[in-house]
């Protein structure tokens, strides 16, 4: 290997002979430390005591598992309850999340349309992106006195316009008291991707559509081959962000129906670990099983949501750069005998 | 054929404004139907549950909550010291370490950054048990610093910042501070800060928000009445001693959104701009 030729940008980045770099680490000082306090060693300390008998209300003492240390690991994955939580956490995410990013599609389609300006679009963001800011836990009360029976504002709408002839008891059923959830996490969400999506489309160059117009493209034909195309690195990251958003779902569910409705319809993995650790028998170890189950699943989807945002283009161009030097490198090796003799 | 071309454009543009429309009351309603509601008498909710004419029963639906566990005041002031505390925590912490990622070059800055993109994503319920453990052996449950202080590490805000400093922070400004004899420390507290007040203002409101409305943390380390924030006073609505008073749990309800009512109306066209400005990652 020869060596590199020496750049010489590192006196550039000195100032009359003082080198700041010092700085970048002091800086850096207050985030590190924080970060390794308050997320790792909380995280390292999950892992250790879904190793140990940690149970009991206030017990603090750690002693790991030793016949069996993956005892804990084994009765969550086991757990009957745990499944159907794992279960009730997918099919409320899919149920919310097919109709946000349908409406959230439609409405950007609408709202970035350059032929035809729909009036008010500033006023119907505002509004459409209003449920996301309010208070999770007070959406969830409110919700469930709309939905009360046997009298409640949706049940009293329901009887006046015919739909049902008598009250319907929402939260008694599994499939509505899960539409209902699904439709609250729906409600909450659809404005914020819809916002997402349209700033991706204002980052597609306008000249695409300009020329699919002259090329007698429609608006439905550009949305089509042009905008979704563009966007889909916006819409994976949007599927991606919202996936690990709905492995925590909480708020909602926890508040919603009382003891997450019948055969805990409503119960999610979080609802679920909250109800292991802090409720009943104070099962640390197996809450603390539970999480990292938990964790494992939303560092895969991460995973797979930092391999789409790495940024493809700096990425070619760095391969290139680096086949290129080797190239030089060849061709100075291959020269330097001739120039030397 | 022209005639029904221009017949047909203003039916999808009618059921175009019909569905946005639809929508936007489907957003309205809810929040309508509850501050309504917080005025109206049990009696009058169990009669007729939607009106969307106030009543003049707001006085009485105040008073059910004297001595009882629901105290709006409370939760507002606890809220607002956690919230205040946490964003000032995230802004100033989270520039600061924008601030070395931009403005110096290290040997550890890229892997840095890479680092911090990576920790993007981890949810609180991953740490949760460990970091209850941890705050009940230090004594810091019914402390709110637990609440405040991991503000300093926000990892969505520092990339925000990085990226509002990349375009808006000339290094220039920087080294002429040097030359004239600034410290490092001064020249970010006096020339970067009041730069970056744009960013700071809109990861100010996203901080606060996302602190205000924060439920899981706050429910598994207060148990103290004395420290409940709003979301875990909002929690206590469920209870039996409310079930026959109708319109003091929407009044509470009412109470605990309404200083995000106020901020968003005022504040929409930013957060809504955030929002955007946030997502675009490339």
């Amino acid at each position: 290997m020869t060596n590199k030729p020496q750049v010489n940008g590192n006196v550039a980045k000195r100032h009359k002979g003082v080198s700041y770099a010092k700085y970048g680490y002091i800086f850096s000082i207050p985030f590190v430390l924080t970060f390794l306090l308050f997320t790792l060693y909380p995280i390292v300390y999950t892992l250790l005591i879904g190793f140990t008998d940690l149970q009991g209300v206030a017990a603090t003492d750690i002693n790991f598992l030793t016949s069996n240390p993956f005892d804990n690991f084994k009765s969550i994955l086991t757990n009957d309850t745990f499944k159907t939580s794992f279960k009730n956490t997918v099919i409320l995410w899919t149920a919310n999340f097919i109709p946000q990013i349908t409406i959230a599609l439609m409405l950007t389609a609408w709202f970035t349309n350059q032929r035809r300006k729909l009036r008010g679009q500033g006023a119907f963001k505002v509004l459409f992106y209003m449920p996301n800011i309010m208070t999770a836990a007070t959406i969830a009360l409110l919700f469930s006195a709309l939905f009360s029976y046997p009298k409640g504002v949706i049940n009293d709408l329901f009887l006046a316009l015919n739909l049902s002839d008598t009250p319907i008891e929402f939260f008694r059923d599994k499939t509505t008291a899960r539409g209902v959830v699904a439709f609250i996490q729906f409600w909450m969400w659809y404005g914020n991707t819809m916002i997402v999506l349209i700033a991706g489309v204002l980052g597609i160059n306008p000249s695409l559509y300009e020329s699919a117009e002259i090329d007698g493209a429609s608006a439905v034909q550009s949305f089509f081959r042009i905008t979704i195309p563009c966007l889909r690195t916006i819409i994976l990251y949007v599927l991606v962000t919202s996936m690990i958003g709905g492995l925590q779902m909480f708020d909602i569910p926890y508040l919603l129906v009382t003891n997450s409705g019948p055969d805990n319809a409503t119960m999610t993995t979080s609802v679920f670990i909250y109800r292991q650790a802090f409720r009943g028998r104070y099962l640390y170890n197996r809450a603390a099983a539970a999480s990292v189950i938990m964790a494992l699943i939303a560092a895969v989807l991460s995973g797979v949501l930092f391999f789409i945002l790495r940024d493809k283009d700096a990425a070619r161009l760095k391969k290139e750069e680096r086949m290129r030097r080797k190239q030089q490198r060849l061709e100075q090796k291959n020269l330097a005998p001739k120039g030397g003799q | 054929m022209n005639r029904k071309a221009r017949t047909s454009r203003y039916t999808t543009l009618t059921i175009k404004y019909i569905v946005c429309i639809v929508l936007a009351l489907l957003s309205i309603l809810p929040f309508w139907v509850m501050f309504v509601n917080a005025t109206r008498s049990t009696t009058e909710i169990q009669a007729r549950a939607i009106s969307l004419i106030p009543s003049n029963n707001l006085a009485y639906n105040f008073k059910v909550f004297e001595g009882k566990s629901f105290d709006a005041w409370i939760g507002f002031k606890n809220s607002m010291i956690v919230s205040v505390g946490a964003t000032l925590c995230t802004v100033y912490f989270s520039l600061l370490t924008a601030y070395a990622l931009t403005a110096y070059h290290w040997k550890m800055r890229q892997p840095f950054f890479t680092f911090i993109m990576a920790v993007l994503m981890i949810p609180a319920q991953v740490s949760s048990i460990g970091f209850y453990q941890f705050m009940y052996k230090l004594s810091w449950t019914n402390s709110f610093l637990p609440l405040i202080l991991p503000g300093i590490a926000a990892p969505s805000s520092v990339f925000f910042m990085r990226q509002f400093l990349l375009g808006a922070l000339n290094l220039d400004i920087v080294d002429s501070a040097r030359i004239d004899g600034a410290s490092e420390f001064y020249t970010f507290n006096r020339i970067v800060v009041p730069i970056a007040r744009p960013a700071l203002a809109t990861q100010a409101i996203f901080a606060f928000v996302a602190s205000w409305n924060n439920l899981f943390t706050p429910l598994i380390l207060l148990s103290s009445r004395e420290k409940y924030t709003m979301p875990i006073m909002v929690s206590l609505l469920r209870g039996d001693i409310y079930k026959t008073e109708y319109g003091s749990i929407y009044l509470g309800l009412s109470l605990t959104v309404l200083p995000i009512f106020i901020m968003y109306f005022l504040l929409s066209r930013y957060i809504i701009e955030g929002v955007a400005l946030g997502s675009i990652k490339e």
